[in-house]
C-alpha cells in the first residue's frame, strides 16, 4: 500500500472540498497495483490472440485463436466444431437412410420413426404451427377481431382422424410437398337464401347424433335434403355426403368441421364458397413446401427429407391412417380444403 | 500436548479460572510426532474388533453374485449393483435418504456416547492405528522410536525408515486399489493394473488415494482430526451434559500425587498417582485429566491405561471412565430415554430408514410413468369420440430386453387402446418411451376428468408389471 496517505499538508488535494472538510488527496496508486494494471492490459491482448472474443474472418474462415501454450491449441470454438462434427456423424447415419426411403417405410422402422419425430417436432414448430397450432391443435378464430368469413378454424386440426385428402403418411407427404387449394363455389347466385338455409340445416343435422340416416328421416330438414340432392352438392361431396378424397371435399357426416360448424358458419361457407374468388369466401390454402428449379435442385426452405420427417410427425399426432386401413372415414387434410363443410 | 505439565485443574466458572484455563491451553500443532504406547485392555481389544470392519472395504468388492460383482457402484454406467438389485439414477433419491440415515446415525450415537465413530471406526484413526503398529514393529517401542528419530542418520536408521515407508506405501497402494474396485469390476481392474492398462481416471484415482493415505495416515495423523476433519468441528454441538464420554473423575483423583510406600497413597491424596500412563497411550497426545477437549477422539485407550494402574495400586477401576458431565458434577443422571436430543436424531433416522425400505420395496423391475398430452388435452375424432394421447416412459431395470404389453384398468366404457396392438420392446437398463392413444365414445363419458390406470406387463411373465394412474380428459360437461 502507498505509505504517503494522510500526510496532512504534504500531499496536494484535488482541490474539491465537500461538506466543509472532505477533500481528495492526489495519491499515486501503489506501484504493485500499477504494474498489475499494466500487466492486465497486456494480458488482454495476449489472451485475445489465444482466444478471440469477436469473430474475425481470415481468408473466409473464422480465426479460431491459438489456444493456451501446452493446451494442444485447445479453444472452445474448436471444441464446438469437433463436437458438432460428432453430432453430424451420428445424424448422418440416419439422414442418409432417410433420403431413399418413403415416409411409409420410415414410419414402419421403429428407430427411424422415433428419430424423425424428434426433428419433426422442431420443423413443425418452426414452419407449421403458425397456422395449424402447436402440436397441430388448430387455430380457432373467434370474436369481433375476425371477419365473418374468418370465423372458425384457420387451418385444419391435425391430430384428429378426419382428412380431406387422406391420412396415410405418404398422402400427408404429398399434401405438404405439393400444397393444397381448397375449392368450393359460392352458391349465393345459384341458390336462394331460403334454399341455403334449408340445406344448412340438413348438413348440420347430418353431423349430429344419428348421422345421415337420422337426418334423412327427419321431416324438419326434408327441404334441405331435397336441395342437397338436387343441386350440385353431391357432385363434390358425394351422394353419401362423405366427401371425395381425390378432390379434397369434406365429409359432411362426421363430427368434424373444417371451418365453422355453427349454422351461421355453415351458411357462410355455402353462400360464399371456399377460395371461390368471392370477397367473402373462406380461404383455405396450404402452401407448396417443396419447390425445385429446372435442374431439379430444391429451392424451397424445406427439402424432401424435412418434409418426410414432418409427414411422419404429423401422422403420429394420433389421426394417421394405416396403409391397410379401410377407407371408411376420410376427409380433411392438413391444410387446404375444397368443399368445406 | 506432547510435553504435558502438571497444573491445577481450572476452576470452572470463576473469573480467575479463565486465566488458568488459558495457561493450560496448549495446542498440539504436530511439531513433535506422537509416539503413543500400546497397552492391552478392554478398549484396545474393542478397537481392534471395530477396526476390522474395514476388512470389508478391502475384500468386499471381490464378492461375486450370479457371475457378477455383488457390490458395484458403476458410476460410469450410472447404476449401482447391490446383489440382485440394480439402482438406476431414477432411484437416486434413496441415496440422499441413505446419506441422511448415516448422518443421523452418527448424530444419535454422538449424542449418546460422543465420538464413537472417531475412536473406533474412523478410517483416519484406523489407518493411523495400523501405520503406528507397523512403525512399532519396525522401529520398536515409543522410547526407541523417539531416540531413533533424534539419532543421526546411519545405516540402521536408513534401513528401518526405508523399510517402514515402503510398507506404508504398499498399504496405501492397496488402499487405493481397494477403493477403485468398488467402482469398476474388481478382477478386470487387477487385470488392467497388472498389464499397466488402466484408464486415466483409474490412474488418477489410484495415485490420489495412495498419496492421500500415505500422507494422512503416515504424517498428518492426529493433525487431520484436529484441523482437517469437518466432523470433529461439528460434533460438539451434538453432545451435551448427558452425553457419556471418557472422563477423568476429578473429585476422586485430585489432589494427585506420586505414589509413596509401594502401593499406598498418602492420606488426603487423590487416587491419581500422576504416572502419565493415560497421556502416553493417547494417540492424539491429550491429557484427559485436563477435562474434555477438542483433541480427544474418545478412543478409550486411556481408560485401559488407567485401569491397569488402578489394578496395580489396588484402587477400584474407573478413575478415568465413560461418564457424563452430569454424573461427574453430581447432578442427577438421566436415563437414555430421557434424552430428548437423541430422540430427535433417532426419529429423523427412522424416517429416512422408512423411506429407504419403502424405496427398496418399490424398486420393481419395471417402472412406468405415463404423461397425458397437455396440448391438446383431447381430440374429437370424426365419429364424435374423444381421443387422449399418452406418452409412456417405461424403465426396464432387469438385465434383459423385455417386450411388454399395455393394458388399462378403469377409464371409460367402450374405450379403445390404439398403439398397443403389438408388444413393445423395452431395452434393458434404460427408459424407453412410446405413445398410446385412448379413444372413448363420447356418450359414455360422465365427467370432464376420469381416472384411468395403465398397466404394462412383461409379455412372457405377466407377474412382472408396473401400473400408473393418470386421467382421461374430455370436453367440459
Ligand atoms: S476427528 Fe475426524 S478424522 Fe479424527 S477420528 Fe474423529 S472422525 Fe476420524
Ligand atoms: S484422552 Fe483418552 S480417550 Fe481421548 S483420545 Fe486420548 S486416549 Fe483416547
Amino acid at each position: 500500500m502507498s505509505d504517503n496517505h494522510n500526510s496532512a499538508g504534504g500531499v496536494p488535494t484535488t482541490g474539491h472540498v465537500w461538506d466543509d472538510d472532505l477533500a481528495d488527496y492526489i495519491n499515486q496508486p501503489p506501484k504493485w497495483w500499477m504494474l498489475g494494471l499494466t500487466a492486465s492490459a497486456l494480458w488482454v491482448v495476449i489472451y485475445w490472440i489465444m482466444y478471440p472474443a469477436i469473430p474475425i474472418a481470415i481468408n473466409g474462415t473464422f480465426f479460431q485463436g491459438v489456444g493456451l501454450p501446452g493446451s494442444g491449441k485447445w479453444t472452445a470454438i474448436k471444441e464446438l466444431a469437433e463436437d458438432q462434427k460428432v453430432l453430424d456423424d451420428v445424424r448422418g447415419k440416419w439422414e442418409s437412410k432417410l433420403k431413399d426411403m418413403t415416409p411409409a417405410a420410415i414410419l414402419a422402422d421403429a428407430d427411424l420413426s422415433e428419430y424423425v419425430t424428434r426433428s419433426g417436432k422442431v420443423l413443425f414448430a418452426d414452419n407449421c404451427a403458425a397456422c395449424h397450432g402447436q402440436n397441430g391443435v388448430g387455430t380457432e378464430q373467434k370474436g369481433a377481431k375476425f371477419a365473418v368469413r374468418e370465423q372458425g378454424l384457420m387451418a385444419p386440426r391435425l391430430n384428429d382422424d378426419d382428412w380431406l385428402y387422406g391420412g396415410k403418411v405418404d398422402t400427408i407427404y404429398e399434401t405438404v410437398a405439393g400444397g393444397r387449394q381448397g375449392m368450393m363455389v359460392a352458391h349465393k347466385d345459384s341458390l336462394t337464401a331460403q334454399q341455403i338455409d334449408d340445406v344448412a340445416h340438413y348438413v348440420k343435422a347430418m353431423s349430429e347424433e344419428g348421422g345421415k340416416d337420422k337426418a334423412d328421416a327427419d321431416s324438419a330438414v326434408a327441404a334441405g335434403k331435397k336441395v342437397f340432392a338436387e343441386s350440385d352438392c353431391t357432385a363434390c361431396h358425394g351422394a353419401d355426403a362423405k366427401g371425395i378424397q381425390a378432390m379434397g371435399s369434406a365429409n359432411l357426416t362426421d363430427k368434424i368441421w373444417r371451418f365453422d360448424g355453427s349454422l351461421e358458419g355453415i351458411k357462410q361457407t355455402i353462400t360464399y364458397g371456399v377460395n371461390s374468388g368471392d370477397a367473402n369466401a373462406r380461404v383455405a390454402i396450404m402452401p407448396q413446401w417443396l419447390k425445385k428449379d429446372e435442374q431439379g435442385h430444391v429451392v424451397s426452405k424445406l427439402d424432401e427429407v424435412s418434409i418426410k420427417k414432418l409427414a411422419v410427425y404429423v401422422y403420429k399426432f394420433g389421426g394417421g391412417q394405416k396403409e391397410d386401413a379401410p377407407a371408411a372415414v376420410v376427409a380433411e387434410a392438413p391444410a387446404a380444403t375444397p368443399a368445406a363443410k | 500436548m506432547s510435553e504435558p505439565v502438571k497444573k491445577a485443574p481450572a476452576e470452572v466458572g470463576s473469573v480467575t479460572g479463565i486465566y488458568n484455563e488459558h495457561a493450560e491451553w496448549s495446542t498440539n500443532l504436530g511439531d513433535a510426532t506422537i509416539h503413543a504406547k500400546r497397552m492391552p485392555g478392554r478398549f484396545r481389544t474393542l478397537k481392534y474388533i471395530t477396526e476390522s470392519f474395514w476388512l470389508i472395504f478391502f475384500f468386499g468388492a471381490y464378492l461375486r453374485w450370479n457371475g457378477k460383482q455383488a457390490l458395484l457402484l458403476d458410476v460410469n454406467n450410472r447404476q449401482f449393483h447391490i446383489f440382485n438389485l440394480t439402482i438406476l439414477p431414477q432411484d437416486i433419491w434413496m441415496v440422499s435418504l441413505l446419506l441422511l440415515l448415516l448422518a443421523m446415525t452418527l448424530f444419535a450415537v454422538t449424542s449418546v456416547a460422543s465420538r464413537v465413530f472417531c475412536g473406533y471406526f474412523c478410517f483416519q484413526t484406523a489407518w493411523v492405528d495400523l501405520f503406528t503398529w507397523i512403525e512399532g514393529k519396525i522401529e520398536g517401542n515409543p522410547n526407541k522410536r523417539q531416540k531413533l528419530d533424534a539419532a543421526p542418520w546411519n545405516a540402521d536408521k536408513i534401513r528401518r525408515k526405508v523399510f517402514k515407508h515402503l510398507i506404508w506405501l504398499l498399504i496405501s497402494l492397496f488402499t487405493g486399489i481397494s477403493f477403485t474396485i468398488w467402482f469398476v469390476d474388481a478382477f478386470a481392474y487387477w487385470h488392467d493394473l497388472v498389464n499397466l492398462n488402466l484408464s486415466l481416471m483409474e490412474i488418477a484415482t489410484l495415485i490420489a488415494f495412495t498419496l492421500g493415505t500415505y500422507l494422512l495416515a503416515g504424517f498428518m495423523r492426529e493433525q487431520a482430526c484436529l484441523w482437517l476433519c469437518p466432523y470433529a468441528r461439528i460434533q460438539a454441538v451434538m453432545a451435551d451434559s448427558q452425553t457419556i464420554l471418557p472422563a477423568y473423575d476429578v473429585a476422586r483423583g485430585e489432589p494427585r500425587g506420586k505414589l509413596r510406600n509401594a502401593g499406598k497413597t498418602v492420606a488426603q491424596q487423590g487416587d491419581c498417582i500422576d504416572c502419565f500412563q493415560c497421556v502416553q497411550v493417547c494417540p492424539t497426545g491429550v491429557d484427559i485429566r485436563d477435562g474434555q477437549q477438542l483433541g480427544c477422539i474418545t478412543c478409550g485407550l486411556c481408560l485401559d491405561a488407567c485401569d491397569s494402574v488402578m489394578d496395580k495400586i489396588g484402587r477400584p477401576r474407573g478413575l478415568i471412565r465413560y461418564a457424563s458431565l452430569d454424573e461427574l458434577e453430581g447432578r442427577p443422571v438421566h436415563k437414555l430415554y430421557q434424552h430428548p436430543r437423541t430422540w430427535v436424531y433417532v426419529s429423523i433416522l427412522l424416517m429416512a430408514l422408512g423411506g429407504i425400505i419403502y424405496g427398496l420395496n418399490h424398486l420393481g423391475t419395471l417402472t412406468l410413468r405415463v404423461e397425458p398430452e397437455r396440448q391438446p388435452l383431447f381430440v374429437r375424432m370424426s365419429d364424435g369420440s374423444i381421443q387422449n394421447k399418452y406418452t409412456f416412459k417405461v424403465l426396464n431395470k432387469t438385465d434383459n430386453d423385455l417386450s411388454v404389453i399395455v393394458k388399462t384398468e378403469g377409464g371409460i366404457k367402450g374405450q379403445q387402446l390404439i398403439g398397443s396392438e403389438t408388444p413393445k420392446l423395452i431395452a434393458h437398463g434404460r427408459a424407453s418411451s412410446f405413445t398410446i392413444f385412448v379413444k372413448a365414445p363420447e356418450e359414455n363419458i360422465q365427467k370432464e376428468i376420469t381416472p384411468i390406470e395403465f398397466r404394462v406387463e412383461n409379455a412372457d411373465n405377466p407377474g412382472m408389471a408396473a401400473e400408473y394412474t393418470t386421467k382421461f380428459t374430455a370436453p367440459a360437461r
